[in-house]
């Protein structure tokens, strides 16, 4: 009795203090550093602009940490309202319906305006259901491109305004850069699971895994270990032996941007939002930017890259008050000057076209040159059912086998149809294990 | 501990044979246990209860979905060769790791113990890896061995070495290894160092005036005086192999290239915390707790026999 007491003058309490004070809504996140900064003052521009909610962002480490720390708070009823889950992620969350509001009905609910088209076209894909609804909102996204040292490729007598188009070209100015020792190594390339296999596949139109790139279903196979993607890996192998290219570690790859940054690599091929890494670290050179090389006896038009970064889910559990909330920040989040001022700053995409269109007028990209080129080369042409985006379960640990297959292909213990077949076959028995727990 | 001690009643007339003492009151001996009875239960009997229940289940990581599989998971380990070749490797990584931190720990306790003025100098030095957190350790050692800024790789390529240990598996076990054990030395080196003080003074002294020199006193005196200290610190750093590596795992090698340094407690973490499958990673942890209990239990069935108190 005395419990139960206590209880109602609690929820009294509780009801007294929310109708007068505004309503938290907490955001769990993965930016650190600068990037969290800027996060940080969204929210905090978001509050200022009216009084009735109060987004709370709270930084929970890298994005697996952050992931499963949400996960582990749902498990213990004490989710956040919003947390920001990285793209190979995606599945995961989609698989997981009880828990997840989608994004599309809860601004229907909500009565803000949505409109999927406003967004650009490969991010909206990547996110959406096969009925073309968003499930999460697009935040961070970000497409891989190449990086030059324009100053190396003066010395070794190439023209320092032209980056590689293809792999032959990257192949032949490799060659050059290492025999006239302008630099000690040709390239370098950070994810190369994210980069040199998933983005590979999309520019050449291959599969990289049955029923589009695992869109339609759990019973999706990984298909991988193609020609295309065979012959690519066999080839950094061969260029790895020639000395022309250097590995740059696992996951992100952190030598990667290392050798690139001490001049020891003329080339790299990293995340769009390496960029202002890259113009803070070039000191004693001059960056170029250029898109992704492609085979062109492959395929004479390659296809959009796809994307990495991370978007934000909404969590159920919550009161009704604290949805609208968040249907309010997300549309806050969408305009096209909060995100504009994100991408600028942070060298993630402009998420919406209005925030593109706005960054033009502003005369942004004609003052930054190079700035553009992971918009146009994620909005070419039109994306086909291989280049669309991936959806995978249990995707975390299959980018971990991918990297161990090509440690063992760099190693010489495997040729790469090898390494490949291997890979494809441990990642189908994850994505088993995955379609038998959801 | 005299207010202890006013509770206590040695038993009359085998005061010196035994240890054993009894107690007035019969509450009072689960009284003095119950918080560290209370401790184990949160934090290790429940949680450990928790990863045998869920080693059981399939289940999503949300939670929302759980079904009964048996013994599946455990199944699943035992057939997946990958898993066979991490519970080698951690045995190879723990021999390894134990052997180098306890014959260091030995080498440094002996030299110091012979120094009369400068013995505590040496001391605080040789202990201050200790209070080193696993995960600083192992950042330091993978800026020191880092293949494209690190100092060692430059020295050692001066000999003829070519060192990488992104992509050599050998040479990342090795890393991990020394990672480890340096860590390790300093526990072993106190421990080892306070068991050597309390060798009695006058049993080497006889030994001297005998004619046997230091070499000799030492291993005919000194080591097996010494067996209670190595057993326990035997015990210990298996232990600390099979547990407390993670950090340093996964601050220099992240389990790899191609899984070379991917121990039995990478494994759980990586299955568990990366990969959210809580069934397999329960089981894995399960597997890990019994590996070593049963370690224990034979460190102390046999090897035990060996020790003179």
């Amino acid at each position: 009795m005395f419990k139960k007491l206590t209880l109602a003058a609690a929820a009294l309490a509780l009801s007294a203090t929310t109708s007068l004070a505004a309503t938290e809504i907490t955001w769990w996140h993965a930016m650190g550093g600068e990037l969290g900064k800027k996060l940080e003052e969204i929210a905090t521009k978001f509050n200022a602009s009216q009084s009735d909610y109060k987004v709370v962002p709270v930084y929970k480490g890298s994005y697996p940490e952050t992931l499963t720390a949400a996960i582990a708070a749902f498990r213990a009823n004490q989710q956040p309202a919003i947390v920001q889950v990285f793209e190979v992620g995606t599945g995961t969350m989609m698989a997981a319906k009880g828990a997840v509001y989608p994004v599309y009905k809860l601004m229907k609910d909500e009565g803000e305006s949505f409109d999927p088209k406003s967004y650009l076209a490969p991010v909206v894909g990547y996110y959406s259901d096969t009925q073309g609804n968003i499930l999460s909102l697009p935040f961070n996204s970000s497409t891989p491109i190449l990086y030059y040292n324009k100053d190396v490729f003066k010395k070794a007598g190439l023209d320092p305004e032209v980056a590689p188009k293809t792999w032959k070209e990257v192949e032949d100015f490799s060659k050059k850069i290492v025999s006239s020792g302008a630099a000690k190594c040709g390239f370098t390339s950070a994810w190369i699971t994210w980069v040199q296999t998933e983005n590979l596949s999309a520019l050449h139109d291959q599969p990289f895994g049955t029923l589009e790139n695992g869109f339609g279903g759990l019973k999706t196979q990984f298909t991988f270990n193609g020609p295309v993607q065979v012959k690519h890996w066999a080839n950094l192998k061969k260029w790895q032996d020639e000395g022309l290219f250097k590995y740059g570690g696992p996951v992100g790859g952190d030598n990667a941007a290392t050798m690139f940054y001490a001049q020891e690599c003329a080339m790299t091929m990293n995340s769009s939002a390496g960029r202002a890494g890259v113009i803070n670290n070039a000191k004693d050179f001059t960056p170029g930017f250029a898109p992704l090389p492609y085979y062109d006896d492959v395929i004479k038009q390659p296809k959009n890259s796809i994307i990495g970064g991370a978007t934000l889910w909404v969590l159920n559990g919550k009161d009704k008050a604290v949805y609208k909330g968040v249907a309010k920040f997300f549309t806050y989040l969408s305009k096209p000057e909060v995100q504009a001022d994100w991408h600028q700053f942070t060298g993630y995409l402009p998420i919406t076209n209005a925030a593109y269109d706005l960054g033009k007028s502003q005369g942004y990209y004609a003052k930054n040159p190079g700035s553009d080129i992971a918009i146009e080369q994620i909005t070419r042409g039109t994306p086909s059912a291989n280049s669309k985006g991936l959806r995978f379960g249990n995707f975390t640990q299959v980018r971990t086998i991918v990297d161990e297959e090509f440690q063992s292909l760099l190693a010489g213990k495997k040729d790469a149809k090898q390494a490949l077949d291997s890979a494809v076959e441990r990642g189908n028995k994850l994505l088993r294990e995955f379609e038998a727990a959801n | 501990m005299p207010v202890l001690l006013s509770f206590v009643r040695q038993t009359p007339g085998r005061l010196m044979e035994t240890k054993k003492t009894t107690f007035d009151s019969r509450l009072l001996p689960y009284l003095l246990l119950a918080p560290q009875l209370f401790i184990t239960l949160v934090f290790f009997i429940w949680p450990a209860a928790q990863a045998v229940k869920s080693s059981f289940e399939r289940e999503d990581p949300f939670g929302l979905s759980t079904a009964f599989v048996g013994l599946l998971h455990y199944q699943r380990l035992f057939e997946d060769p990958n898993y066979i070749d991490a519970l080698l490797r951690t045995a190879v990584f723990a021999v390894s790791v134990t052997a180098l931190s306890m014959v260091l720990g030995l080498a440094f306790a002996a030299a110091v113990d012979r120094l009369v003025r400068t013995g505590r100098v040496y001391t605080t030095l040789l202990v201050w890896p200790y209070a080193v957190a696993p995960v600083v350790a192992g950042v330091l050692w993978w800026f020191l061995f880092n293949s494209t800024t690190g100092l060692m790789p430059f020295f050692l390529e001066k000999v003829g070495i070519h060192w990488d240990h992104d992509l050599n598996g050998t040479q990342a076990m090795i890393l991990i290894i020394i990672a480890a054990a340096w860590k390790q030395v300093s526990y072993n080196f106190l421990f080892f160092l306070a068991g050597l003080q309390s060798v009695p003074q006058s049993l080497m002294e006889a030994a001297a005036i005998d004619g046997s020199g230091p070499v000799k006193r030492f291993f005919t005196i000194s080591l097996p005086l010494l067996s209670p200290t190595t057993f326990f610190l035997f015990i210990i750093n298996v232990n600390y192999t099979m547990f407390d590596t993670f950090p340093i795992v996964d601050a220099t090698t992240v389990g790899g290239p191609a899984q070379a340094t991917t121990t039995l407690v990478y494994k759980v973490y990586q299955d568990g915390y990366l990969g959210l499958n809580l069934g397999s990673s329960s089981a894995q942890s399960v597997l890990l707790m019994m590996i070593v209990m049963v370690l224990t239990f034979v460190q102390f069935r046999y090897v035990e026999r060996r020790v003179q108190y």
